[in-house]
């Protein structure tokens, strides 16, 4: 199980390192003793609007963390407040060690929802952008995402413009450009909310494999059970708005790689009925 | 053939009831006016090629009106939508100005911008740029806005400044919607040309029509506003052109969707 080994949060990619900012690459990028995020008692409202009534989270590094919920129900909300984008109303918030904003917008990278490649822009350079944002020269930037497109079955498509990619092709280069921000926390929005359901379990044994190999700590947040526990090492439920946690269940160990065999296997199907009966309960 | 097929035919079509309705004086009779009043298109096809020296002597001047006067447009409009875009104060501080402004009949500023600058090409500029620099800044400023919050919430946790932002993401999603008022712009900036010509000037289409018109030379009145007319779909044509070789991704779709 590659969950709570205390595996250092580091640069997966040495290439990526020189790259990035100088502050970043001794301070974000350090493996640390603590935890990779922890909330504590985190609770938001937007005026009246009560999002979140009360959260606590503890992810180790490298631990993947699913967040289901009922939609609506508060976990993109969830991400922003860990990201720094968003003030969180009550409760602490620390990544990687700092509970700063600035430093938490330094750590995290944000995939969202849908894969808003830019149209104008070919894979390779939608995949780099983070290192291009950061000063890195179109040559610098793809010369250190290449790698990339190759390790991840991506190779020939580096020039190929979005418009002309599948659904789960594009999700791909998405996850690409979120890596290669090299940012040692991932905050995975309902990743693959839009694609079609074959897709979907396709880039979900993708995903799985390309986690595996990258030591990053991971907030994913889905709607769907089966695919939140399938990915993560454990996976919190939340109510329905104003989200609290129910339920905390861990994916069974250890776990076979393919989707089908891990999907039918009883313990993991025990588990997923413990999470729905979590959420229904919660929902009545 | 089926694209161009349509148009054609209908031209064709109304011209040939026009010479058929002046050969017959129908027009004039009905309106009680000497025949020679009411050109039959062979007339003004004639005029468009016994006064072709004239007609493009006062078409470039007015082409020449026509792209500086578009040409500060463009860089103003661009320019106040990028300010209003970056500050959400002057936003709220000078967008009602700036469809207020729309509100000022041109007619009514023309002579008096003359007074003011006199009767060389400054008075055609300001009148041109009036008229165009509307639509080209709140096209652009509509582009500007229309850029998905997730994408700049990304952008954001992608250590993106506020400059990579906008020129990397939100200036390349607002170019079609810049080229959007940009063939609006295109297309009016030849009437703000006539008004400025008209206001006060010795050449010009614009000009050249005051003085048929006054001098009841109606085939080469209409002779000019051909010209007219085409100098302003060559114009969009070209802008239409443009817009396909530097902007052809098109609007990007938002999470509106």
């Amino acid at each position: 199980m590659r969950t709570t080994s205390e595996a250092p949060v580091a640069e997966p990619q040495p290439v990526n390192r020189a790259l990035r900012r100088r502050e970043d690459a001794t301070d974000a990028a350090m493996p640390r003793a603590g935890a990779a995020v922890e909330v504590d008692a985190l609770a938001h409202s937007f005026g009246d609007l009560e999002v979140i009534a009360r959260l606590d989270l503890r992810l180790s590094p490298g631990e993947v963390r699913g967040i289901v919920g009922p939609s609506g129900c508060g976990k993109s909300t969830l991400l922003e407040l860990v990201s720094g984008l968003r003030q969180q109303s009550t409760g602490s918030i620390a990544v990687q060690g700092s509970e700063k904003p600035r430093d938490r917008l330094g750590s995290c990278a944000y995939m969202p929802q849908r894969d808003l490649l830019l149209p104008w822009l070919p894979a390779i350079d939608n995949a780099a952008i983070a290192l291009r944002n950061r000063g890195a020269s179109r040559r610098e930037a793809r010369r250190a995402a290449h790698p990339l497109f190759e390790r991840f079955g991506l190779a020939g498509f580096e020039g190929t413009r979005p418009s002309e990619l599948s659904g789960g092709m594009r999700q791909r280069i998405a996850f690409l450009r979120t890596l290669l921000a090299g940012k040692p926390v991932l905050l995975l929005d309902e990743p693959f909310a839009s694609l079609d359901a074959i897709t979907r379990a396709e880039m979900q044994e993708w995903l799985a494999e390309a986690l595996a190999t990258e030591s990053r700590s991971v907030i994913l947040v889905s709607h769907d059970v089966e695919e939140a526990l399938y990915l993560s090492d454990r996976m919190t439920v939340l109510s329905p708005r104003p989200a609290r946690a129910v339920a905390e269940v861990s994916a069974p160990a250890p776990r076979a790689r393919p989707r089908l065999e891990t999907v039918t296997d009883p313990a993991f199907t025990a588990a997923r009925e413990r999470a729905l009966e979590a959420l229904t309960e919660a929902s009545r | 053939m089926r694209r161009w097929g349509p148009p054609v035919a209908i031209v064709l079509l109304l011209l040939g009831l026009w010479q058929l309705a002046s050969s017959l004086d129908v027009l004039a009779n009905a309106l009680h006016i000497e025949p020679f009043l009411v050109p039959s298109p062979s007339d003004i096809a004639q005029s468009l090629w016994t006064d072709r020296s004239l007609l493009l002597d006062n078409g470039w001047v007015t082409l020449q009106e026509v792209l500086a006067g578009f040409a500060v447009s463009v860089a103003a409009g661009v320019g106040f939508a990028v300010v209003l875009h970056v500050s959400p104060t002057l936003r709220r501080a000078f967008y009602p100005l700036l469809v207020a402004s729309q509100t000022v009949p041109i007619v009514v500023v023309a002579p008096i911008l003359v007074v003011w600058l006199g009767f060389g090409i400054g008075p055609k500029l300001a009148i041109i740029a009036l008229i165009c620099f509307f639509p080209i800044t709140v096209n652009t400023l509509d582009g500007l806005r229309s850029v998905d919050p997730d994408l700049l919430k990304m952008m954001r946790t992608l250590d993106a400044s506020r400059w990579r932002t906008l020129s990397g993401v939100e200036a390349p999603t607002a170019l079609p919607y810049f080229f959007s008022g940009a063939k609006i712009a295109v297309a009016v900036a030849v009437i703000g040309a006539v008004f400025g010509e008209w206001a006060g000037s010795s050449s010009g289409l614009g000009h050249l029509i005051q003085q048929a018109s006054a001098q009841l030379e109606t085939a080469l009145t209409f002779a000019a506003v051909v010209v007219l007319s085409v100098l302003a779909i060559l114009l969009f044509g070209l802008v239409a052109v443009l817009e396909r070789r530097v902007a052809w991704w098109g609007p990007v779709p938002t999470g509106d969707r």
